[in-house]
């Protein structure tokens, strides 16, 4: 009776770590993946002529693991923190939080083995096979009740900010999965999508370009709500720009889909209607940059010292910056010359890198040392290397591909007097090699700099221990 | 063309496109009005493990980006298709404006390719700035398959040598391209009988082209081959009407040696090149002709 009442005074850190430290780990792995496949395309000899190595089947894996098992086990973590702490109450249900994490962590596997093995749908981001997808179906509408569960025994009236993306997100991720992934199986290792032609593929980009839109953006919006306020000890900037921005935000995200179908089969209505709405969002996704950057304002000089707030900054820059260029490759004319382009390659990246992988990095550095009862970091300084690697790495990375993509992009389309092509597809090719070297490089910086962390998560681990932390005493408010 | 099975769901599509907009418009002026009423520390008093919140104003250049984006994204949708069945000011359709790009383009090219149409293939091909234009076109589609030097590779033939399936005149040549070949070998081997002597015609195939082969099997296969001369003619030299190559010579389009011809034998073979005069029109299939016959008539 006693233990119960003690338990439900404190907040369940252990799901945290468990998922903060998978984040780090699944990090490496992800980006080694990447690293990998970048690898390959200078040198296509270490496909290694086995059809589990070869470029087609570790893509997706690379895909993959940073996005849901990086991305997501950061999310995870950072969410059940966040809720329980501005909540003020322990998790919903303990049970229910350890099985998403077992859960996730199974999906994770079942991938790793799956999609080199080259069971797929086929379809981007959504290639894991029906059972996964149940599976995955499963734990995410348990994390649905464990999140929404905590909002509701929540001890303050207000929800905050943070919490209304993670809601956003995990609420949309799954009516996107179970929308995407409807399929008639034919045995346990294969089905055929739900759709068929031109519907199949809008659903795709419906998935596709929201995946993007709740998944790695609205879920790392939710982060960094918290983790920047937190970190640079300032206040939210503007409490009515968040509702607008999210709002707006919320809305259009659902319709960018068809931009990524401009000059198909897809009706031009609905193409024009993806377009309108992508340069619409342009603004709702700047509030949250500038919402994050100005709640900086009075505390600019810890950027000087603090290589966690530094993080945290350039990543909304980098948030930015991909949030400029995004709606602008969905204007028809500038993606018709974009379009299957390496700059598309290095969009993503300038997201998923500086922007997803930035805020994760720098919340994630906040949240360990407090989970094991440290102060800080093992090493302060390791963190420094980190961000100068991982900066260096992504600036190489997207402008190698900005300049590769918009290279191919002139070279696809430029014609000789005579109506023929004045380039074969070859002589592309060939013209990308310094840049695909490039771009290796950059991200093996980028993979460099998490092995740093995995190395200083450690450290940080082993030198303090599980720590236990009361939920505080609830102080009363307007 | 309608994309849509009643008239509900045009009218759906834009009562939600143009009633988000508004939202969208609607937050901006709720937000711009709507009174937070603040602390003395310019917070609105809400806190969040020690989270607290300010309420500073929407900045007037983002609500001024925010407007642009939507003036701009109304009058698209005025202009062009995208609320349901309405098809826009322009009346433009991604088709019109492929066909009128290509239009434009066709006739801005057509004076260069009458010149050399009227001029027969053989004339043509002496004229470098011709065989310039009918190399690119060899590139950018038939390289993939025959290389880029046209040397071919196993399966794709070789068009520099004299050695031709179809026929290497500049009619048959053109006949080629324009509407694509499909040779077919048959399975042989019931015909030709047991193991043994598909082995011994494999090794008489061999003499004929001076190959290395077992002479006393070639002597024993020489009877069977019979049934392969319906094809290859009586000596093995091919027959250029229907596409069945030359035996005699040292072309091995499929494989070289024993095993090669006896995996034929069993198996047959169906080879396809593609037809090209969809792509391309007459006068453009003119020079790729004078291109490639130009590769073996230097």
């Amino acid at each position: 009776m006693q233990n119960a009442t003690v338990k439900a005074a404190t907040y369940n850190d252990t799901v945290v770590r468990q998922f903060a430290i998978m984040a780090v780990v699944w990090g490496v792995v992800g980006t080694l993946m990447g690293v990998i496949i970048a690898s390959q395309l200078v040198w296509p000899e270490l496909n290694l002529g086995l059809p589990f190595t070869s470029f087609g089947r570790l893509r997706p894996l690379h895909t993959n693991a940073v996005i849901f098992a990086f991305g997501g086990c950061a999310l995870f973590a950072t969410s059940y923190y966040v809720v329980q702490r501005t909540c003020q109450t322990r998790l919903f249900s303990d049970k229910l939080a350890s099985f998403t994490f077992w859960g996730w962590q199974a999906v994770i596997v079942a991938a790793a083995i799956s999609l080199p093995l080259g069971y797929t749908q086929g379809k981007e981001y959504g290639e894991l096979e029906w059972p996964i997808d149940i599976l995955i179906a499963i734990v995410w509408i348990s994390y649905a009740i464990v999140f929404f569960g905590t909002i509701g025994i929540r001890k303050v009236k207000h929800i905050y900010v943070a919490n209304w993306f993670y809601g956003a997100f995990i609420l949309a991720v799954a009516l996107l999965h179970i929308v995407e992934s409807a399929a008639i199986p034919a045995g346990w290792f294969k089905s055929y999508s739900a759709y068929a032609g031109v519907q199949d593929a809008m659903v795709q980009w419906w998935y596709g370009h929201n995946a993007v839109g709740f998944f790695l953006t609205a879920g790392f919006l939710g982060m960094m709500y918290y983790f920047v306020p937190k970190q640079a000890e300032r206040p939210v900037y503007s409490y009515s720009l968040s509702i607008v921005h999210f709002w707006a935000l919320i809305f259009t995200y659902m319709w960018a889909g068809p931009h990524h179908l401009h000059y198909t089969a897809l009706p031009d209505w609905t193409q024009s209607l993806g377009m309108v709405l992508s340069l619409i969002l342009f603004a709702p996704s700047w509030g949250g940059m500038i919402n994050g950057i100005m709640t900086l304002s009075g505390a600019w000089h810890k950027l000087r010292t603090d290589p966690i707030l530094r993080f945290l900054i350039v990543s909304l820059s980098f948030y930015g910056m991909s949030t400029f260029e995004g709606p602008m490759m969905a204007i028809k004319t500038v993606n018709a010359l974009s379009h299957y382009t390496d700059w598309t390659v290095g969009h993503v990246h300038s997201g998923a890198l500086g922007w997803v992988g930035f805020i994760s990095i720098g919340s994630l550095y906040f949240l360990i040392p407090r989970l094991f009862g440290q102060k800080t970091m093992y090493s302060v300084k390791a963190i420094e290397v980190h961000f100068w690697m991982a900066t260096i790495g992504v600036v190489l990375y997207i402008a190698a591909l900005w300049i590769s993509g918009v290279m191919e992009g002139l070279m696809w389309r430029a014609m000789n007097a005579d109506g023929t092509l004045a380039y074969t597809f070859v002589e592309s090719v060939k013209a990308k090699f310094p840049y695909y070297f490039t771009r290796a490089l950059g991200g093996f910086l980028y993979m460099s700099g998490l092995v740093i962390m995995l190395w200083n998560t450690y450290k940080t681990a082993t030198n303090g221990k599980p720590a236990t932390v009361e939920v505080p005493a609830v102080v009363a408010h307007a | 063309m309608n994309d849509f099975v009643n008239g509900f769901w045009p009218i759906w599509i834009s009562t939600i496109t143009l009633g988000g907009i508004a939202f969208c418009v609607g937050l901006l002026i709720f937000a711009s009005r709507v009174k937070v009423p603040l602390d003395s520390d310019n917070t609105n008093g809400h806190e969040w493990d020690g989270i607290k919140e300010m309420n500073n104003p929407l900045p007037m250049w983002w609500v001024g980006l925010f407007i642009i984006t939507v003036i701009f994204g109304l009058t698209y949708l005025y202009l062009f298709p995208g609320l349901g069945t309405y098809n826009g000011k322009f009346g433009w359709t991604g088709v019109k404006q492929y066909e009128v790009e290509v239009a434009k383009n066709n006739e801005k090219i057509a004076p260069l390719y009458a010149k050399y149409a009227a001029m027969p293939v053989e004339e043509v091909a002496k004229i470098p700035e011709a065989r310039d234009i009918g190399k690119r076109i060899f590139l950018n589609n038939c390289a993939a398959c025959h290389g880029s030097d046209a040397k071919g590779s196993r399966g794709f033939p070789n068009l520099t040598d004299t050695d031709w399936l179809y026929g290497g005149s500049p009619e048959r040549i053109k006949e080629t391209i324009t509407g694509g070949r499909i040779g077919m070998m048959p399975p042989m081997a019931a015909a030709v009988g047991s193991e043994e002597d598909v082995k011994n015609v494999a090794n008489y195939v061999l003499s004929l082209s001076g190959s290395i082969h077992d002479s006393g099997r070639a002597n024993a296969g020489k009877d069977k081959f019979v049934v392969c001369a319906a094809c290859h003619g009586p000596e093995g030299k091919g027959n250029q009407m229907i596409g069945a190559p030359n035996l005699s010579d040292n072309t091995w389009l499929h494989g070289q040696g024993e095993a090669a011809i006896i995996k034929r034998i069993h198996e047959g073979k169906t080879n396809q090149m593609p037809a090209w005069q969809e792509k391309f029109s007459p006068e453009q299939i003119h020079l790729l002709t004078a291109y490639v016959w130009g590769l073996s008539n230097k």
